[in-house]
């Protein structure tokens, strides 16, 4: 699915540069459910967004499902994101004026399908999150938990190779947090492949393989014993 | 390249940023709204200029004579100038064809009557060619002809208030009305668009005012046009030898402001023409700064539009949206605002100016309005305007990396 090799990435820091990323390798294969743990600055966030070709790495190979990813221009990137990735932010960036639903059909516009069919994909996956009855409500009249799942229903419409999400639990209490894993685990059990960048230990121990970055470079890469997230709500 | 679903996303963007929009709109309608009220009243202004000279042909030359103020020649001043039938006739020999039109003018006060109706006029004596002279529209019957003026015919051509005043509803033309005394023929009936007093004159043959009253050959002015072929400066040229042939043909001092003067409308109507070329240049001007103010404002409000929406815009590239569609999306957002809002804009200029436009004769602002090729050039204008405006936010927000946008909190 992901193979990465010798990745490196340093940003500019006024005359010197700092080196972020300092080759690292790592392969993910179908249907795992990976975390990227790290203290801050140990280049977890950059890792995750080379691979979500938000960002692009100074050397080093990333291929991505047999697709080799380099020399990007802005808009084969916005292509292969958006036909290869779903993103799930510590944040949730859904837009703020649109509600659940449009905000789930959003990417299903840029992959240009007609206005119907949107709906109808849109309502599919916002009623797998559960969140249906919601679908006309802003953002704003969400609490943390739901836009959380209307931000996973939108990562999981245009059907994606790859879930990755960026601390997804980051904002959301502890109880709130478990039911989002819990659904994460469903859809890893579904099949699909996911990458979470994490520094909680138990959000960590929630998935199937856990990464270890320290300065750069991979620490630790190990298989656990998944913990069920549904053990703890 | 209509896509409805663009739309949508830019009625929607439009929409729930309601304050924003108008605020963006506003500096827009403003700018517009100045634009036309301005064009409008320069228009005004050329209106009432272009009605005031209507009423005299604008290449006239008007001859008077006076008392002179200088002894010359060994004559002493105060000497009274009087114009007779030989002078017109030298002017009219001595310059052939740069003069156009040339006709005398004896000036009479008549006290005139129709069975019981009775009123005093000013009568004007002239050739045939007045009428050519002051613009003169001859409604019903004739003007004044050679013939009238070789056989010295008791005949006259009124103005049409002076038929409404003394024939009342009955017709005019053909009946004789007596003018302090003496039977005249009524042979024509005008309208003249210098105004109520033009329309209360009475015209009848130079020959046959100086037959009737004094029996002599007097004249009181001679008013002439010259040659229209002639430029201003030509015109001026000629007036002026003119005015120094008459001069010395009536041993006046040169410097004489008063025995004799010659008036040229060409001055007056160079010094308009300049003045509303300028006035043309100081609204452009304006009009140009108040537009180009507007779209200033309206790039600026884009680029801080863009700025808000930064995190929106990483959001949907993080989604997939390749840069073209988040430039159609800010550039056509600007073109809209600009073009809704100039409308505005134009439409409550154009109505400011219907509104108060009749009240602003006595400043002399006649009619002002602006024409509809101006309207749709305004119209190009302000596409072009938003599109200006969105293009440099446009491009901006299409180079902003999702990565640092969505860092953006």
């Amino acid at each position: 699915m992901l193979k990465i090799s010798q990745l490196h990435k340093s940003y500019p820091i006024g005359d010197s540069s700092l080196h972020v990323l300092k080759g690292i390798d790592l392969s993910v294969d179908n249907g795992e459910m990976v975390a990227i743990m790290g203290s801050s600055g140990s280049g977890k966030s950059t890792l995750l967004n080379i691979i979500g070709m938000l960002d692009e790495a100074d050397s080093g190979d990333y291929i991505l499902d047999g697709l080799p990813i380099k020399d990007l221009t802005e808009k084969k990137a916005a292509v292969y994101r958006n036909k290869f990735l779903g993103f799930i932010f510590q944040s949730f960036n859904l837009i703020n004026y649109k509600n659940a639903l449009e905000n789930v059909a959003l990417p299903l516009y840029y992959q240009g399908l007609k206005r119907k069919e949107r709906q109808e994909k849109a309502k599919f996956h916002l009623e797998k999150v559960g969140l249906l009855d919601w679908a006309h409500h802003l953002p704003s009249e969400l609490s943390g938990g739901q836009k959380q799942r209307v931000a996973i229903a939108r990562a999981l419409a245009a059907n994606p190779k790859l879930l990755l999400a960026d601390e997804p639990t980051g904002a959301l209490d502890t109880t709130i947090s478990y039911e989002i894993m819990e659904f994460l685990q469903q859809l890893n059990d579904e099949g699909k492949t996911i990458l979470i960048v994490t520094h909680e230990e138990d959000i960590a121990a929630m998935c199937k393989r856990i990464v270890r970055l320290r300065d750069g470079v991979i620490m630790e890469d190990k298989k656990v014993n998944q913990v069920r997230a549904g053990q703890h709500v | 390249m209509f896509d409805l679903d663009l739309w949508r996303e830019i009625f929607q963007s439009i929409n729930k940023n309601r304050l924003r929009t108008i605020l963006s709109g506003f500096t827009v309608v403003f700018a517009i709204m100045l634009f036309t009220i301005l064009f409008g009243i320069a228009n005004g202004l050329q209106n009432t200029f272009a009605e005031a000279f209507a009423d005299d042909a604008n290449n006239s030359i008007f001859v008077q004579s006076g008392e002179t103020t200088k002894a010359y020649k060994g004559l002493q001043a105060g000497r009274r100038i009087q114009f007779e039938n030989k002078d017109f006739n030298y002017i009219k020999d001595d310059n052939g064809d740069k003069i156009e039109f040339i006709t005398a003018r004896i000036y009479k006060n008549v006290t005139a009557t129709f069975r019981n109706e009775q009123n005093n006029y000013n009568v004007r004596a002239v050739h045939p060619d007045h009428q050519y002279l002051e613009n003169t529209l001859v409604t019903q019957g004739r003007f004044i002809n050679q013939r009238d003026l070789d056989e010295e015919t008791k005949v006259v051509v009124i103005g049409r208030l002076v038929e409404e005043d003394l024939f009342l509803k009955t017709l005019a033309l053909g009946k004789y009305i007596n003018l302090s005394g003496i039977q005249y023929k009524i042979v024509g009936v005008f309208e003249d668009v210098g105004g109520d007093n033009e329309e209360r004159l009475i015209y009848m043959p130079v020959t046959t005012a100086q037959r009737v009253y004094g029996n002599n050959e007097y004249i009181d002015q001679i008013n002439l046009t010259y040659n229209p072929e002639m430029d201003f400066d030509q015109a001026i040229a000629f007036s002026n030898s003119l005015e120094k042939k008459l001069k010395e043909r009536f041993s006046i001092a040169a410097l004489d402001q008063r025995g004799i003067r010659v008036r040229n409308m060409a001055e007056a109507s160079k010094n308009v023409n300049q003045m509303m070329t300028v006035l043309g240049i100081i609204v452009f001007i304006i009009g140009m700064g108040t537009l180009i103010a507007g779209i200033v404002g309206i790039s600026n409000i884009m680029i801080f539009i863009v700025k808000e929406r930064t995190k929106e815009i990483g959001i949907r590239k993080a989604l997939g949206a390749q840069p073209k569609s988040i430039v159609s999306m800010i550039l056509i957002e600007s073109v809209l605002i600009t073009a809704i809002a100039g409308y505005i804009g134009l439409l409550i200029g154009t109505g400011v100016l219907k509104a108060v436009g009749p009240s602003l004769k006595q400043y002399f602002i006649t009619n002002p309005s602006v024409s509809t090729s101006l309207v749709i050039s305004a119209t190009i204008a302000l596409v072009f305007a938003g599109t200006l405006a969105g293009y440099l936010p446009a491009k901006k927000a299409s180079k902003i990396k999702p990565i640092v946008a969505l860092r953006n909190e």
